[in-house]
């Protein structure tokens, strides 16, 4: 008997809720984890980090949320494919490397997107701007849609 | 010849923007290498005005890298400031607890990520694979011990605080909350591996040693002071205890003390290149009195460890000192590694005292107008310094930083480097990858989690002396 299981998502928001518009991640993770809804998993954090891979492997549908300080407003939205990509002197990781590290690690990368909210200030403070904050709510009804239809169009899938 | 200066200009996203300027003399030598970090700032104006029962939450915010270590450091400051010198052993146990997962995880995550490509793969082998993922794919067992050793660490810190970030297990005078039972037998069921995976990633360490002597040794060393906390007994203590400093001969320079009394021992000096401050050694100057912190010092200052594998592999590691401190930069990986086991192995003690299961959380003191505390953070001793209102308002903080601690000596080592790899006029894609493993053996922490998309790659210019650029190359 096939067993089916219906589709996960995970949404990974990242930044730093203390310097201003770098938070914009963390908080629409917070918004997404507040619905509540069954199957989604909305995680946040200052950074992304190689432990992540175990999670974002566990899911079918992944988004990264972060901050953008260049770009259009009030959000963009790009696909992410796996990338063996690394930085100079940094504890930084990319959501591509991520993939990367969950694609030869756990030997699955599933489909992702970079959802880059547009935010205006990063200084110490800690609060969205006015701009950040109206920037935030059409991502966040971007991306709810988006999940919203993933659920419905395919809401099994066949288990492992 | 006119003199020059190459600058390497990275603006990363988690750190802020560092970037490394090599100055030449009128021959063309290396006359000096400065490492400048221009994010550090705004700290003290952050926490000024915040009620002192806030601070210890607040301050993660300073730094997405190590938020749990500001989190510790000014609870132990605001613990003083409510007149409570020293918490109940639930208390102080279960901020340990979350120290040791912190460290653990953090210096595996250097080690792991950033190093490991370096030691195990080569300097000089190309970028393309001298990253995390050549490393996994020649070495699967280092991918797994990476993410598994990370992990647990993050699972100790979720155990303690109920969340896996922005934890608040400490306020002042104690903490929220103690250790179910449930989750101290799921940290005990893994701490055993833990602890062989990372004696596993020492031995492997060692064989990198053992082929790579003189490579080891010589790499961006010098000879330097060392500062860290130490037990009472003389023991590596990373969450309370007594300054000390050494010499680079290995004599006592201080010892034995309170964090209260730093200004006596330590200055900080401002330098118009840079934002971060300039710590030294009150007694011996400002020529003199740079010193190293982290791993390596920790190593060096104390006399013992007190758990057992720490303890042999810290003997193993004092002969490369040949009867003084070892001064070898890339043995703070070494160093680093054996501070990973002691956490480990401090915290599968911990996992088996019944006192983290206690009830008595917190206790409340006289208040004080002041606190001062430190902590050995991941990258080495983290200073915290409160002052505060009769209304319990902060008013005024000084943070001397584990980075900050270590400016001088990066300075110094990046100087070694350009002074054995800079040959002719070029910037050699050697040059830049010894730049940067002599960078990560500090494993400084650039700055204080500013992070969003849209700065910019790695910048390395040449400029004359007038400043005008010569040629800039983009690093991506």
């Amino acid at each position: 008997m096939i067993r089916t299981q219906p589709t996960k998502v995970l949404v990974l928001g990242y930044g730093n809720p203390g310097r201003q518009d770098d938070g914009l991640g963390p908080a629409a993770a917070g918004a997404i984890d507040r619905m509540g809804w069954s199957n989604l998993t909305a995680v946040d954090n200052y950074q992304l980090n190689i432990e992540d891979a175990l999670e974002v492997a566990a899911h079918d549908v992944v988004w990264f949320v972060d901050a953008s300080k260049v770009g259009d407003a009030p959000f963009s939205v790009t696909d992410v494919s796996p990338s063996r990509t690394v930085e100079f002197t940094s504890h930084l990781l990319r959501p591509a490397a991520l993939l990367a590290i969950a694609q030869q690690y756990c030997d699955r990368a599933p489909p992702a997107f970079q959802l880059a909210i547009r935010g205006y200030e990063f200084e110490f403070v800690e609060a969205l701007t006015q701009g950040g904050r109206e920037n935030l709510r059409a991502a966040l009804g971007m991306l709810t849609e988006s999940i919203r239809r993933v659920r419905a169009r395919s809401p099994l899938r066949a288990a492992p | 010849m006119s003199a020059r200066k190459i600058v390497i200009d990275p603006v990363t996203r988690v750190e802020g923007h560092g970037k490394v300027t090599i100055r030449l003399n009128e021959a063309g030598e290396v006359e000096q290498a400065r490492f400048h970090i221009v994010e550090f700032r705004g700290f003290e104006r952050f926490i000024q005005g915040r009620m002192f029962w806030e601070v210890p939450v607040i301050v993660q915010r300073l730094c997405g890298i190590c938020p749990v270590s500001h989190h510790l450091c000014a609870a132990k400051a605001m613990d003083l400031v409510a007149g409570v010198d020293r918490v109940t052993p639930t208390a102080d146990k279960m901020r340990r607890l979350m120290h040791y997962g912190q460290v653990l995880q953090s210096n595996a995550l250097n080690f792991f990520h950033l190093a490991s490509p370096d030691l195990l793969l080569g300097f000089g082998a190309p970028i393309a694979q001298r990253n995390i993922f050549g490393v996994i794919e020649a070495f699967p067992e280092v991918g797994k011990w990476a993410i598994f050793i990370r992990k647990f660490g993050q699972m100790v810190i979720e155990a303690t605080s109920g969340r896996r970030i922005h934890p608040r297990l400490c306020v002042p005078g104690g903490v929220n909350q103690n250790l179910s039972v449930e989750r101290r037998d799921a940290l005990r069921g893994d701490i055993g591996q833990i602890i062989k995976w990372c004696v596993d990633a020492l031995e492997l360490h060692k064989s990198y040693i053992h082929d790579n002597e003189v490579l080891y040794e010589g790499f961006a060393s010098f000879p330097s002071s060392y500062m860290s906390l130490v037990g009472a007994d003389g023991g590596m203590e990373l969450y309370d205890g007594a300054l000390e400093a050494i010499a680079a001969d290995g004599k006592t320079i201080f010892q034995g003390v309170h964090p209260a009394s730093y200004r006596d021992y330590i200055i900080e000096e401002v330098r118009s290149w840079s934002y971060m401050k300039f710590p030294h050694i009150r007694s011996l100057g400002r020529e003199e009195g740079w010193y190293r912190v982290g791993p390596l010092a920790q190593l060096n200052c104390c006399t013992f460890i007190g758990t057992p594998i720490a303890e042999a592999a810290r003997r193993d590691f004092v002969a490369l000192g040949h009867g003084g401190p070892v001064h070898a930069t890339l043995a703070y990986h070494w160093a680093r590694l054996i501070c990973m086991i002691h956490c480990a192995e401090t915290i599968q003690d911990l996992l088996f005292d019944d006192d983290l299961q206690g009830n008595d959380l917190v206790i409340a003191g006289e208040r004080r107008p002041e606190g001062i505390a430190i902590i050995e953070a991941p990258r080495g001793t983290l200073l915290h310094h409160y002052t505060v209102d009769g209304n319990g308002q902060v008013t005024g903080a000084n943070l001397i930083v584990s980075t900050t601690n270590n400016n001088e000596a990066m300075n110094r080592s990046v100087t070694k480097v350009a002074v054995d790899y800079l040959t002719g006029h070029e910037i050699t894609e050697a040059l830049l990858n010894h730049v940067e493993v002599a960078i990560r053996a500090y494993d400084p922490c650039l700055s204080c989690a500013t992070h969003a998309l849209g700065d910019m790659p790695l910048i390395v210019t040449l400029e004359d002396a007038e400043g005008a650029v010569i040629t800039t190359r983009v690093k991506q």
